[in-house]
């Protein structure tokens, strides 16, 4: 699939800019500066960015626990996002969500969700809206290998195909679901044969590079705009840290296992095609690295300044309208 | 771990041998203790051993469930009875109540409390009436187990305490231990009980420790104990709030108040008694209950305070409550949410001004 040369340097300045988001992420938690947990997606950058690319702010995505990847590619801006996990009241939800909770509903994106399989019809539903309202829009789930064990996903397939709406199912398959194989826990060896039984196209992807993630979407994602109904992708990628920041991967996978999927590393993958087909330099890329340090160094300082919530947030949000007092009974 | 005796903490007075444990190491000591007694039970729930199915490259047991929980019980159990699941909470904890009913004794790990909703058809329609609606036939022995409450920045979906939403279903019983002593009996006791019981483990009580005896016990479902005799005013906690109760009954102490703890223990079955008896000497009751304020716990011992003790009462019952809101993910938010004890201290001291 054609790609233009602004989308080239997109892509790499996304995928570099999640992959240092994590990296810094880490380091912050590591000295405390997370108020919660963080679950980080170094290593799957190229899903999320493969499938936005073909997406404007006013498509839709449902994301997951794992969702500061969905987030950036989505558009979101990283310094609300260490605002919002610092627990600062700039963050994007100000402060009353932390990392499993990140949503910028201006950006199309309808949040991250600490219940696995829970985000997964939401985005059926804005692909229900689309439908209705006929504005052209999509919707793209993502969720992991794991939470094909829930019943959501199957009853959100079923539904999505018998109204052939306007929605792609992105499995990102890491392998993992916390610290339990995929092959231990899910029946297929691939789970895009899950798409079979609800008529609709399954294909595994190459998660880790980019090119294929693009031209997968690309074609998922034209076929719903058509009106053709859902495709459902499974991604095959890897998380190069643990479930969350404190988990130790190596007590469940051994580390020549990681050598292998690093060895495929989205972003040297991508360098690699970009300089062998003259489509970008060095100098060019390194331009868009150095900027990204600087963007995820501003976004901790000012998630470092910036205010904690006021008190009277707890309260606020909960409705639209409400006579009642929420304040508690003490 | 010194091993030394102890009063037995509910026992008539006799010593016993045991140890100052940590709240889930009694825990898992409990697991095992009813694995080994009857080869019926078995565990179930995602990652309680973790790295399922890789014996052969040298990796057993790497979770033993998210905290720990079920540690070490693969390798004396193997996998058939320590059983990592797919994340399929409506499926396993409907298996579990096929099992039960079938014959066998499921304990379920489901991580989480909140994650007890996308099991909940199961628990509600099949659990809690199979036995009523088929005359009687069938019973359901199977215990369920979750972290549960306001800790650390969990945030909306992982912090949750409705222990009320399980109480008020009949048919389904719920403890809520508050120390390592008070987890390895009523954790027996659910094992071994013929209902379906869910078990409570509050975040906060998890890494704290007490004195537990060595000896396997059982503390009777439904009842509670006074952790601390007074006068002046009832305290009454439920899972982490009992001790939200003894740190505000140190505070008010020093201010020449005196008052009555009482632990719940249990909230379905749940013991009246204690609460009328304490009410009807102390006549100001303050029930603290983490639970947003609507239709929770702390309601319905109100409610019945109100009903059954009213003439004893000298002051309006009072609840400290969370907010009817979610709970928050920012530290002070979070902070403000969770009833403190200063905040019973406070509801204490305006009560026996008026
Ligand atoms: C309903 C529910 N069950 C269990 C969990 C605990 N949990 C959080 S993430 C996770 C694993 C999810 O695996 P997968 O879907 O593969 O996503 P990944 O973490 O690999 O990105 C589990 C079991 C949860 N948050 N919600
Ligand atoms: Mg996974």
């Amino acid at each position: 699939m054609e790609i233009t040369p602004e989308k080239l340097r997109w892509i790499y300045t996304t995928m570099y800019r999640i992959r240092r988001f994590e990296e810094v992420l880490l380091e912050q938690t590591a000295q405390g500066k997370s108020m919660g947990v963080a679950h980080t997606s170094d290593g799957e950058e190229a899903g999320p960015t493969g499938i936005c690319a073909h997406l404007t702010d006013k498509d839709w995505i449902g994301s997951t626990h794992r969702g500061h990847g969905h987030c950036i590619a989505k558009g979101v801006e990283t310094a609300g996002m260490m605002a919002e996990i610092f627990g600062k009241y700039t963050g994007l939800c100000k402060g009353k969500g932390g990392s499993m909770h990140i949503a910028d509903f201006t950006k199309g994106m309808l949040g991250a969700n600490g219940i696995v399989g829970a985000g997964i019809p939401l985005a059926v539903g804005a692909a229900l809206s689309a439908k209705l309202k006929g504005d052209g829009s999509v919707g793209v789930s993502f969720f992991g290998d794991g939470a094909t064990g829930e019943g959501t996903i199957h009853e959100s397939m079923n539904l999505a195909s018998v109204w052939k709406l306007p929605v792609v199912f992105v499995c990102e398959n890491n392998h993992y679901a916390e610290s339990t194989p995929v092959e231990y826990a899910v029946s297929v060896a691939d789970i895009a044969d899950r798409a079979a039984s609800y008529s609709m196209p399954g294909v595994v992807v190459d998660g880790m590079d980019v090119f294929a993630v693009y031209d997968a979407a690309g074609e998922a994602i034209a076929r719903a705009r058509a009106g053709d109904g859902p495709t459902f992708l499974e991604l095959k990628t890897y998380r190069y840290h643990g479930h969350y920041h404190a988990d130790d991967p190596h007590t469940y996978r051994l580390p020549q296992e990681e050598e292998v999927w690093k060895a495929r590393d989205p972003l040297p993958n991508f360098e690699r095609r970009v300089t062998e087909q003259d489509l970008m330099d060095e100098v060019e890329m390194e331009r868009i690295r150095n900027a990204i340090d600087q963007e995820i160094q501003d976004a901790v300082k000012f998630a470092e300044e910036s205010p904690l919530p006021p008190l009277e947030e707890l309260y606020t949000d909960v409705y639209v309208n409400y006579p009642n007092s929420v304040h508690g009974l003490r | 771990m010194a091993l030394e005796t102890r009063p037995d903490p509910l026992g008539p007075g006799i010593d016993v041998a045991g140890s100052v444990i940590r709240y889930r190491e009694a825990f898992n000591k409990t697991l095992g203790d009813e694995l080994r007694r009857d080869p019926d039970v078995f565990i179930m729930g995602e990652d309680v051993a973790g790295g399922a199915g890789r014996e052969h490259l040298g990796i057993i047991d790497s979770w033993g469930g998210a905290f720990a929980a079920t540690k070490g019980l693969i390798q004396e159990f193997g996998p058939e009875r320590v059983r990592d699941t797919p994340i399929s909470e409506a499926g396993f904890v409907g298996a579990a109540i096929g099992a039960g009913l079938t014959g066998t004794r499921p304990v379920v790990d489901l991580m989480y409390f909140d994650f007890i909703t996308v099991a909940w058809d199961q628990l509600l329609s099949n659990a809690a009436k199979n036995r009523y609606m088929f005359g009687g036939q069938g019973k359901i022995p199977v215990t369920l187990f979750a972290r549960s409450g306001v800790a650390a920045g969990y945030s909306a979906q992982h912090s949750q305490n409705f222990y009320s939403i399980v109480a008020h279903i009949p048919g389904l019983k719920c403890v809520v231990p508050s120390d390592a002593y008070t987890c390895r009996g009523l954790l027996a006791a659910a094992i071994r009980d013929d209902d379906p019981v869910i078990v409570c483990n509050h975040k906060k009580l998890i890494n704290m420790s007490s004195f537990v005896p060595d000896e396997s016990y059982t503390i009777e479902l439904g009842k509670g104990r006074y952790l601390r005799r007074g006068s002046d005013v009832t305290l009454v906690g439920m899972s982490y709030t009992t001790e939200v109760c003894r740190l505000a009954a140190e505070i008010l102490a020093e201010q020449g108040i005196d008052a009555e703890i009482i632990d719940m223990l249990s909230l379905s079955p749940i013991d009246e008694e204690i609460v009328l008896e304490s009410v009807t000497k102390t006549n100001r009751i303050v029930i603290v209950d983490e639970d947003t304020p609507r239709c929770n716990m702390a309601a319905d011992i109100a409610a019945l305070v109100a009903d059954k003790a009213f003439d004893s009462l000298d002051a309006p019952i009072k609840r400290v409550t969370g907010p009817h809101t979610p709970v928050p993910y920012s530290k002070p938010l979070e902070d403000a949410f969770i009833p403190s004890p200063e905040d019973v201290v406070a509801t204490t001291l305006a009560l026996l001004k008026a």
